[in-house]
C-alpha cells in the first residue's frame, strides 16, 4: 500500500539573469492520509517552492521541474508534475488544497466571505448561490467562527487575522481534500492565535482524515503537530524522520544548531542561546561538497576534507531516520552533547 | 451612508460657492474694462457709462456677485423701460457682444460638447482598457510591444497635431466630410448617422490621446494585481485562468479606473478647446476661448468656468459614491 502523496527526486530550478537558481534539489518524501509532515527550514531553503510545484502553482514558463509527485487517488495515481495543466487545475481545491502565510492579503478584498467560499464549493458541486452560502456557513461553523450565518455575508476586512486564517482553512477544506498544504499558516498571527489555529488544523485533519504538509520555520509548531519532519537546507532535505527522533536525537549539525538556538523553559539560568554562524549559501552557485559545510562547527572532524569535496547522500542513521552528513555515529553523539 | 452623503454634498456646495467667488474676483482685478469693450473705437464716454450701468458693472464687486447669484435662481432683468429685457432663471448673465443671454448660448453649445465627450469617452475606454488587458496578459510578447507603440504615439502626439492630421489626411482627403458641413451640429435623435458623421473624427482624435493613458494604466494595474496573494488563492481553489482574470483580477485592477475615467470625462464636459477648434465644433470650448481671446466677454467666461468646475466637483462626488459601491472597504463603518 503506497502513501497518498509520493514525491520522488523532485528538483525545481529557475533561470535568472545571474544564473540557474536551484530552489529545491532531489526532494523525496511521502505523506499518507491522517499524517502530518512538517517541512522545516529557513527562508530560501526551498520549502515553499516544493509545495507550490506540487500544487502546480509555480510559473510554468519560468520554472524547470524534474522528478515526480504522485497522488494516489481513488480513481488511480496521477503524477501532478507531468500531468497536463488543466488536469492539475481540476485537482486543486478538490484533491489538494493550500493555505498561505498571510491571511490578510490572501482573501479577495472585494468579495464577501460567503462569495469566496461558495465559489470554491460550486466549482466542484452542483448547487446555486444559496446552496453555496449554506455550505459556506456550515464550514465557518466548523472552523469555529461565531455567528457564522451573519458573518458569511461580511467582507475580509471585517475579520481579524486569526479569523481570516480560519476562513482560509474553511475555504481550503470545503471540498474535503485528501491533502492540505499549509505554508506557514501561523507566521503572520499573534502567538495566542497561533496555537488556536494549530489546534484547528489538528481537529480538521481528524475530521477529514487528510494528509497535511505543514511548512514552517518554527520548531515549536513542529513539536506541537508533526508526525514526521523534513529539515531542509539550501534546497535539499538534510534530515528526515519521525518528529520525536529529530527532537531527541538530531542527526545533522544543522538540526542540532536549530534546536540549540531555541530558548528552553527548563534551562532558565542566564544561558546564552547558540546561534548558527554565517549565512546560507546562494542557490545560484552552490559550493561543491556539503552545502552546510561553511557554517558547520564539526566539518573539521571529518577525515580527508570529505565535506569540501563530496556532497553527503541522504543515508539512514542508527535511529531509523535519514540525514545528509559525513559525521560518524560517534561524532554525532558528541555533537548532540552526549545524548 | 446618508450622513456621509449629506456631508459630501454640503462640502460640494461650499466648494462651488468659493469657485464662483474666485472667478468673479479674478476678473474684477484684471486691468480691463468690460464696459469699454461693449462699443467700438469711436465710443463716447457717455455711452460707455450707460453700458456700464446696463451691465451692472457700476456697483462694487460684491454687489455684482450678489446679483449674479440671485440671477441664477430667479432670472435677471437688464436695462429700463423700452430697452428692458429679461434672462429667465437660471441666468448666467447677458453677453453684450453676442446680444444673447448666456444661458441660451450654453444651451446650444453644451449638446455639442456632450456629444463629443460621450463618444470619445466610450471609444477610449473600450480601446484603452482592452488593449491594456491584452498587453498585460501577453506581457513582454509581441501584443504587449505593439500596444506599447500605440501608447507612445498616443501620448507623444499632441491633439493639435493628430487632429489636423486626421482632418486633412483622412476626413477631408477621402471625402468622409464635406468641408462646408464641417462641425455642423446634427441632433442624434433626428439624424443618428449624421451625428456620428459629424463626431467620428473628433472622437478618434480625442480618444487617441486618452486611450494611450488608459492602456498603460490598465496594463500596469492588471500586472500588479496578478501578483497579489488573493489571485494565488483563486488559483489554488482550482479556478480557470479565464475566471481568475474576469472575476478576480479585473475586478480589483479596474476599480481605480473608475476614478480616472470619471474625472477625465468631467474635464471634457467643460469643453475640449483644441479638438473643438480643429473640427469647427460649436461647443463650450470654442465658446469660452472666443470669449477670452476676442471679446473679453466676462459673463460667458464666468459661466463656462463655473460649468466646468461644477462638472468636476459633482463627478468627484459621484465617483466617490460609486467607489464605495465597488470597494467594500471604502464603505464607511
Amino acid at each position: 500500500m503506497s502513501a497518498f502523496l509520493e514525491v520522488k527526486n523532485l528538483t525545481v530550478s529557475f533561470p535568472t539573469e545571474d544564473g540557474l537558481v536551484q530552489a529545491s534539489n532531489d526532494i523525496s518524501f511521502s505523506v499518507d492520509r491522517g499524517e502530518t509532515l512538517a517541512v522545516v527550514g529557513e527562508s530560501g531553503s526551498g520549502k515553499s517552492v516544493t509545495s507550490l510545484a506540487i500544487m502546480g502553482l509555480h510559473n510554468r514558463q519560468t520554472t524547470n521541474i524534474n522528478g515526480s509527485a504522485v497522488l494516489n487517488l481513488e480513481s488511480g495515481p496521477i503524477d501532478v508534475i507531468s500531468a497536463p495543466e488543466e488536469q492539475v487545475r481540476r485537482l486543486r481545491g478538490k484533491a489538494m488544497s493550500m493555505i498561505f502565510q498571510d491571511p490578510m492579503s490572501a482573501l479577495h478584498p472585494y468579495y464577501s466571505i460567503g462569495d469566496q467560499l461558495s465559489e470554491a464549493w460550486r466549482l466542484y458541486n452542483k448547487g446555486d448561490k444559496k446552496a453555496g452560502f449554506k455550505r459556506a456557513t456550515e464550514m465557518l461553523e466548523l472552523v469555529g467562527i461565531p455567528d457564522a450565518s451573519k458573518r458569511v455575508k461580511e467582507f475580509p476586512h471585517q475579520f481579524s487575522g486569526g479569523m481570516r486564517q480560519r476562513v482560509m482553512i474553511a475555504m481550503a477544506l470545503i471540498n474535503n481534500p485528501a491533502l492540505l498544504i499549509a505554508d506557514e499558516p501561523t507566521t503572520a498571527l499573534d502567538v495566542t492565535v497561533q496555537s488556536q489555529i494549530l489546534q484547528l488544523l489538528k481537529d480538521m485533519q481528524k475530521e477529514f482524515n487528510m494528509a497535511v504538509i505543514l511548512i514552517t520555520h518554527d520548531l515549536g509548531v513542529v513539536a506541537e503537530v508533526a508526525d514526521r519532519v523534513n529539515v531542509m537546507y539550501a534546497g535539499k532535505i538534510v534530515e528526515q524522520g519521525v518528529a520525536d527522533g529529530i527532537y531527541y536525537k538530531p542527526d545533522h549539525p544543522y538540526t542540532i544548531g536549530l534546536l540549540n538556538s531555541i530558548p528552553r523553559v527548563d534551562q532558565l539560568e542566564g544561558k546564552r542561546l547558540i546561534a548558527i554562524p554565517g549565512q546560507p549559501p546562494s542557490l545560484i552557485n552552490l559550493p561543491q561538497g556539503c552545502s552546510f559545510r561553511k557554517r558547520c562547527t564539526f566539518a573539521d572532524q571529518v577525515a580527508d576534507n570529505l565535506c569540501a569535496t563530496i556532497a553527503p547522500s541522504l543515508d539512514m542513521k542508527e535511529n531509523a531516520h535519514f540525514s545528509r552528513c559525513h559525521l560518524t555515529e560517534k561524532q554525532l553523539v558528541a555533537a548532540r552533547g552526549g545524548k | 451612508m446618508l450622513k456621509y452623503l449629506v456631508r459630501r454634498i454640503s462640502a460640494t456646495l461650499v466648494v462651488l460657492t468659493l469657485i464662483s467667488m474666485s472667478v468673479f474676483l479674478i476678473f474684477d482685478v484684471l486691468p480691463m474694462d468690460p464696459a469699454r469693450l461693449t462699443c467700438g473705437k469711436a465710443c463716447s464716454p457717455a455711452v460707455v457709462e450707460a453700458n456700464r450701468h446696463r451691465l451692472g458693472l457700476d456697483v462694487p464687486v460684491q454687489v455684482q456677485y450678489g446679483r449674479w447669484v440671485k440671477g441664477l435662481f430667479v432670472g435677471r432683468t437688464y436695462g429700463e423701460g423700452q430697452a428692458e429685457f429679461t434672462c429667465p432663471a437660471p441666468a448666467f448673465g447677458y453677453s453684450f457682444n453676442r446680444h444673447e443671454c448666456v444661458t441660451d448660448l450654453l444651451k446650444r453649445a453644451f449638446p455639442v460638447t456632450l456629444s463629443l465627450a460621450i463618444g470619445a469617452f466610450f471609444l477610449w475606454l473600450f480601446v484603452g482598457v482592452s488593449l491594456g488587458i491584452v498587453a498585460a496578459r501577453f506581457k513582454n510578447r509581441w501584443p504587449d510591444r505593439a500596444s506599447n507603440v500605440f501608447v507612445l504615439v498616443g501620448t507623444s502626439l499632441p491633439t493639435f497635431i493628430s487632429g489636423i492630421l486626421i482632418l486633412l489626411f483622412v476626413a477631408l482627403k477621402f471625402g468622409f466630410v464635406n468641408p462646408i458641413d464641417l462641425g455642423k451640429w446634427v441632433s442624434p435623435f433626428e439624424n443618428p448617422l449624421g451625428w456620428i458623421n459629424t463626431f467620428i473624427f473628433p472622437w478618434i482624435t480625442l480618444a487617441l490621446a486618452y486611450a494611450a493613458t488608459y492602456t498603460r494604466f490598465t496594463r500596469s494595474n492588471v500586472i500588479e494585481t496578478s501578483s497579489e496573494d488573493y489571485i494565488r488563492t483563486a488559483r489554488a481553489k482550482g479556478l480557470s485562468e479565464k475566471v481568475i482574470l474576469r472575476k478576480h483580477t479585473l475586478r480589483a485592477a479596474l476599480a481605480p479606473i473608475v476614478t480616472l475615467a470619471g474625472l477625465d470625462f468631467a474635464g471634457l464636459l467643460g469643453g475640449a478647446i483644441i479638438t473643438e477648434g480643429i473640427f469647427n465644433l460649436p461647443g463650450l470650448g470654442r465658446l469660452s476661448i472666443r470669449a477670452v481671446l476676442n471679446d473679453y466677454d466676462l459673463p460667458i467666461i464666468v459661466a463656462t468656468t463655473m460649468l466646468a468646475a461644477t462638472f468636476l466637483v459633482v463627478m468627484n462626488l459621484l465617483v466617490d459614491i460609486l467607489y464605495a459601491y465597488i470597494d467594500p472597504r471604502v464603505r464607511v463603518a
